[in-house]
């Protein structure tokens, strides 16, 4: 399963950030997930309880938030911006196929909720 | 009630397995070790290949691997029968890919007193591409019953692969399998690639894939 490695890897960084803090526990991680970051995060959810309970030191029963981020690609022939999961590589405005991803690639965890600080 | 407070964070999730693939790197080079990460679909030959490889490599290079391609050890005891070299097994529980941490945990549990570690990845073509495991070089292996339109429908994996190999030509006729297009359509997502065409059956096309990999690992080692 994919979203688990990735709550591994989000345990890690957060455990790793209590502990540097001297936290006593972290009761809440708020994440921004881009549309086309591969991550489902629905799939995140479902295994977040399990792991955070058994692998993680400092986040037993903490609560996950999700902010998700909305994919915006934009074209260089009519810099104009669009929604990339509806339209793709191809700009609506002038059907060019110069266009990037601005923003939606990515996921960043935003902010934890600590005690004992 | 305890008080929650609230640390600002901002940090991406990605960056994280880029800086530990980094790091795993940049011990390899230390150690002189070269670590292949080897990626296909289910089915499309690795075991295979990697038999074959590894039985003309261990002549000059000593070798093992780490098989990550699903929870059981099937695969180990096949490459330790097959080649008599050290394969384990990591148990990654399921996952759709390895990242930089879990190979090196797998690294960990070998003695690093060898000049080659092949890791064969899940097999899968689209997470595994999405994370770098640390290692030098990136293979993948294509075969013919696939198509020869993988690399439209998964661009990344052909993006982030140096060496390409192209399995099971012995049955191209069969699947209507184009070798020149299929090469076409990988050097349009990445110029750098090198493509071998192989028959991991009955070993044509390796002795060509193995003096590829021995290259690497001499350019490795400068
Ligand atoms: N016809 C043919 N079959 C092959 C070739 N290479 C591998 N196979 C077969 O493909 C199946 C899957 O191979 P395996 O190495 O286990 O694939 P893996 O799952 O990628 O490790 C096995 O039945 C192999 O015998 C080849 O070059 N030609
Ligand atoms: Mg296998
Ligand atoms: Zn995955
Ligand atoms: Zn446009």
């Amino acid at each position: 399963m994919h979203e688990l490695g990735i709550v591994f890897s989000i345990i890690k960084q957060v455990d790793g950030i209590a502990k540097k803090n001297n936290a006593s526990s972290v009761k809440e991680v708020t994440l921004e997930i881009g549309e086309v970051s591969g991550i489902v995060p629905k799939y995140l959810t479902d295994c977040w309880k399990w792991a955070v309970d058994n692998r993680s030191e400092y986040m037993k029963g903490c609560e996950l938030k999700i902010i998700p981020i909305k994919a915006k690609s934009f074209c260089e022939s009519c810099e104009q911006s669009y929604d990339t999961v509806t339209y793709g590589k191809i700009c609506p405005y002038c059907k060019s196929e110069k266009t990037y991803l601005l923003v939606g690639k990515d996921a960043t965890i935003k902010n934890i909720g600590v005690t004992g600080i | 009630m305890q008080e929650v407070k609230v640390i600002e964070i901002k940090k991406s999730i990605f960056n994280a397995n880029e800086i530990d693939a980094d790091n795993l790197r940049k011990e390899l080079k230390e150690k002189k070790v070269f670590l292949l990460n080897l990626m296909s679909s289910p089915g499309a030959g690795k075991t295979t290949t990697l038999i074959k490889l590894i039985n003309n490599l261990k002549k000059d290079l000593k070798i093992a691997v780490m098989e990550a391609d699903i929870d059981s050890d099937v695969d180990a005891i096949k490459i330790f029968e097959g080649t008599g070299v050290k394969a384990i097994q990591l148990h990654t529980g399921g996952m759709c890919h390895l990242d930089a941490e879990m190979t090196k945990q797998g690294l960990d549990n070998l003695e690093l007193d060898v000049d080659l570690v092949i890791l064969e990845n899940v097999g899968n073509l689209v997470c595994p591409a999405e994370f770098d495991t640390g290692a030098c070089k990136n293979m993948m292996i294509l075969s013919v019953p696939e198509g020869d339109d993988k690399p439209l429908k998964y661009p990344l994996m052909f993006q982030v692969c140096d060496i390409v190999a192209i399995n099971k030509i012995d049955c191209m006729e069969m699947f209507d399998f184009d070798l020149d297009r299929v090469k076409g359509y990988i050097k349009q997502r990445n110029e750098r690639a090198e493509i071998y065409p192989i028959c991991a059956k009955d070993g044509r096309g390796i002795d060509e894939l193995a003096n590829k990999i021995r290259r690497e690992i001499k350019e490795w080692r400068k």
